[in-house]
């Protein structure tokens, strides 16, 4: 793998047939790939997860992160695109499974792919990517540090979303799931309530929570950062799609 | 999850922001992860103008401690106004 890629801001087809801004990274020089959809966290389609894209493209993966907050904010910079739809609640679930939806169809379709989409997402995007595969076919899933999967957001918080664990039986495709234990959103609890609810609905899982790691500790451009818990979590993310994705 | 308890208020007034002043209708406040704010959690407002658009927006993130402070100066200033002028 000679880690030459291209990146770029496309347009793909998300939920209800919206045109919506996405951004891809794709290797070049490699024959065949599998596709990865990332959901970006809660403070939107940033620079720090456009990076994330382009890394998964440097490890010969095509990677597509649409644009959640593009129909609420369209052109407006991540930040000020967030606050938005923080404002709103966040992104409806309905609307979230359209878009990634459309992103693995995006990613499928491209020449070289090999046929395999799977789905990774941080904070929100983490409990986004749960959703995602339990709501259509994917070959793999990757939470980290998504809140709410168990339990409901507390009262106050802007968010409306809800649970959605009982979800789990539909799971359409292995789960790794990177949690920090230090996190209260979700606490290692919640975390701990999620791996029984797979097990018992006999779902593939793995999960791992790294001790002295709080919530978003792959932020490499954030407070949050731990770099032991981050360098071990990108392993485990390529060890985890170099098994069900590549190819 | 990165998000608590948010209070939003009707504000009147003026704010600057990435395209200069903007006639200002909504603040909100709420303790969050911040995206530049070198800290784990900071009290961020927003000064908004929704009806002009998400970037008709001026953010601030402050420690905890920063926040306090500036609510009692907010408070001090008024308190000291001269009658009738605040």
């Amino acid at each position: 793998m000679n880690e030459a890629l291209i990146a770029e801001t496309i347009s793909i087809t998300g939920h209800g047939g919206d045109e919506i801004e996405a951004y891809l990274a794709r290797p070049l020089g490699q024959d065949s790939f599998g596709g990865v959809v990332v959901i970006h966290h809660m403070p939107g389609y940033d620079s720090s997860t456009k990076e994330i894209t382009r890394k998964f493209a440097a490890h010969g993966y095509a990677a597509l992160m649409p644009n959640l907050y593009y129909r609420e904010a369209p052109g407006a910079s991540p930040d000020d695109a967030a606050a938005t739809a923080r404002a709103q609640g966040g992104v409806p679930d309905e609307r979230l499974v359209g878009d990634v939806a459309g992103a693995a169809a995006h990613l499928r379709a491209l020449d070289g792919s090999n046929g395999k989409a799977g789905v990774i997402g941080y904070c929100s995007g983490g409990r986004q990517s749960f959703l995602a595969a339990c709501s259509m076919p994917l070959e793999a899933a990757v939470d980290c540090y998504g809140a709410f999967v168990v339990g409901s957001p507390p009262e106050g918080m802007p968010l409306k979303v809800g649970p959605i664990a009982h979800l789990a039986p539909s799971l359409s495709c292995p789960l790794l799931g990177l949690f920090g234990a230090d996190d209260q959103y979700p606490s290692p609890q919640q975390v701990d309530e999620l791996a029984k609810i797979l097990t018992e609905a006999g779902k593939e899982h793995e999960f791992h929570s790294y001790e002295g790691a709080g919530h978003a500790f792959f932020s490499v451009d954030r407070p949050a950062y731990r770099v032991e818990a981050a360098n071990d979590g990108w392993q485990k993310i390529w060890d985890f799609y170099g098994r069900f994705l590549a190819g | 999850m990165c998000t608590y308890l948010t209070e939003k208020i009707a504000v009147a007034g003026s704010g600057k922001g990435a395209s200069g002043w903007f006639t200002l209708t909504d603040a909100t406040v709420y303790l969050d992860h911040p995206v530049h704010a070198p800290a784990e959690h900071t009290l961020n407002i927003d000064f908004l103008n929704p009806a002009s658009g998400p970037s008709a927006r001026v953010a601030v993130e402050l420690t905890a401690e920063s926040a306090r402070a500036l609510v009692r100066a907010i408070e001090a200033t008024l308190q000291s106004a001269p009658a009738g002028l605040a």
